[in-house]
């Protein structure tokens, strides 16, 4: 159901939905605010089980109206019951929400999917972002699907294959000699003085529901009904503070029970500002600069941090942070089993999760969802020179008993 | 002269300017001269307990003023200061 209102999430100014991010009356961060009554008035359950596969079976949560001009048909990812990686970590009712499926492989598509739709109903012509990969990847993509313009900003030194597959679908990537909070700088810069859609900036209100609907699905997935635990990775925050309103909202509409969730975040230790503060039982959150191997979560100044930490601990939940070695071991972890390959942020995850577990803030009888955002091939550096090399063989059977069977057996 | 950029939100209260000048000094001292030039801009910024505010981003330079000495960051003739609503992240 299109909103037709913003509101300040610090100080409540309400606003006519358009084409802002910013509360002009205290320079807050506006929210788009739904009309639950109205929401809680339709049969919002058969609604959504008749509806397609993909985010937009949720429209009636969504801030703007379906547009099929700019549909990948994201969302609706598997939620894979990980028995064996459950096994490794000693966790009876394992989850994984594999996102790492999605049209250009992050879930990212989600909340593209959505900026780009109100993009569109704005009557922006040109789309933009700051990102750290994924982002541009995804906004590139979306800008082709509606024939519209792309331009995608990235900090110098991102992974190859994330620019690349940013460029192949026509957009303009602008490389930025600096760090991703230089970019997003810039980007917020550039959005005050040119009428572009810059989706995590201007178009910010609309593009962050779409975090919610990694919470819907989990439980529409789960059979309507919230897990007992969720790992997410922590980048700007947002992410994090998405899924933990998505449950709540969904009870608040009364699709299901009032959720018990311990939403516990994850960060990369050279990268760790919302950790750091949760540890030092603060809410004011301390710039960093980033250095880790999770280029998708080096981001030194989260602007949603407070907000995340305010989500962590109303739950119970924990921010955790792990070193880049604990992250490629997160990664090989998950691929060895459960076959899913991601990206260092889903690494960040996957080893926090065991954190979690062996300090006992994860109750090994819970159900518990990890979010991996992203796939491993757009990230092969991380783990490129851990990989036992290629079984070189002559075209014989005795070559392959030599080389191959022998040292297996 | 270090020269302060406006972002549209609160062009609002400096008659639609984009870019304002102040005196060299820090950084405190710049934002009280604006708010006197400019009442209630001082309270976008600061709060009462004289820090800046969360979702509020303050650049001397390019540098944000947070890795930098904060509120009293000195501003020299040169000095470009941008303030950005904290939009991090993506």
């Amino acid at each position: 159901m299109a909103v037709d209102r913003l509101r300040c999430r610090e100080c409540g100014t309400e606003v006519p939905a358009g084409p802002v991010y910013v509360c002009e009356a205290c320079l807050g961060p506006l929210e788009t605010a739904y009309d639950f009554d109205a929401l809680r008035r339709l049969p919002l359950r058969a609604r959504i089980e008749a509806g397609p596969k993909s985010i937009w079976r949720y429209a009636d949560l969504l801030p703007v109206p379906y547009d099929p001009v700019v549909d990948l048909s994201p969302g609706f990812t598997p939620l894979v019951a990980a028995r064996r990686l459950g096994e490794a970590l000693g966790l009876r009712h394992l989850y994984v929400k594999n996102d790492s499926v999605n049209p250009t492989w992050s879930f990212k598509d989600r909340s593209v999917s959505i900026g780009t739709a109100a993009a569109r109903r704005f009557g922006y012509d040109v789309l933009a972002c700051a990102s750290t990969g994924n982002l541009a990847h995804s906004v590139a993509a979306h800008a082709a699907r509606a024939g519209m313009r792309a331009c995608v900003f990235v900090h110098a030194g991102i992974e190859r294959a994330k620019v690349l597959a940013a460029a192949v679908y026509g957009a303009t990537v602008v490389e930025v000699d600096g760090d991703y909070d230089d970019v997003n700088r810039l980007c917020a810069q550039i959005g005050d003085e040119h009428r572009w859609a810059f989706l995590n900036v201007n178009m910010r209100p609309y593009y962050s529901e779409g975090g919610k609907t990694l919470a819907y699905e989990v439980a529409e997935q789960l059979g309507w009904r919230a897990p007992d635990a969720v790992v997410v990775p922590v980048a700007s925050g947002n992410l994090l503070v998405k899924i933990h309103t998505g449950f709540r909202e969904l009870a608040e509409l009364g699709l299901i029970a009032a959720p018990k969730t311990r939403v516990h975040g994850a960060q990369a230790e050279g990268c760790n500002p919302v950790a750091a503060a949760f540890k030092d039982g603060t809410d004011r959150v301390r710039p960093v600069r980033a250095n880790t191997i999770a280029h998708s979560l080096a981001i030194g100044t989260p602007a949603d941090g407070r907000y995340a930490l305010a989500a962590v601990r109303s739950t119970g939940g924990r921010i955790e942070a792990v070193t880049d070695e604990e992250i490629v071991e997160g990664i090989e972890l998950l691929a060895h089993t459960e076959g899913i390959f991601t990206e260092p942020a889903g690494g960040v995850t996957v080893a926090v999760l065991r954190k979690l577990v062996r300090s006992g803030a994860i109750d090994p009888e819970h159900t518990t969802v990890a979010y991996v955002t992203g796939m491993g091939l757009k990230a092969q550096e991380a783990v490129a020179g851990r990989l036992p090399e290629t079984v070189r063989i002559k075209p014989t059977l005795r070559a392959f008993e030599g080389a191959v069977l022998a040292p297996a057996s | 002269m270090a020269t302060v950029r406006i972002p549209t939100p609160m062009r609002r209260y400096t008659n639609g300017e984009r870019i304002v000048t102040v005196a060299a000094g820090t950084l405190a001292a710049a934002i009280q001269e604006l708010d006197g030039r400019y009442p209630g801009l001082g309270e976008r910024l600061v709060d009462s307990g004289g820090q800046l505010h969360p979702f509020v981003n303050v650049f001397v330079n390019d540098e944000d003023v947070r890795l930098l000495q904060g509120l009293a960051t000195p501003l020299d003739d040169r000095a470009e200061v941008a303030i950005i609503p904290a939009m991090a992240g993506g």
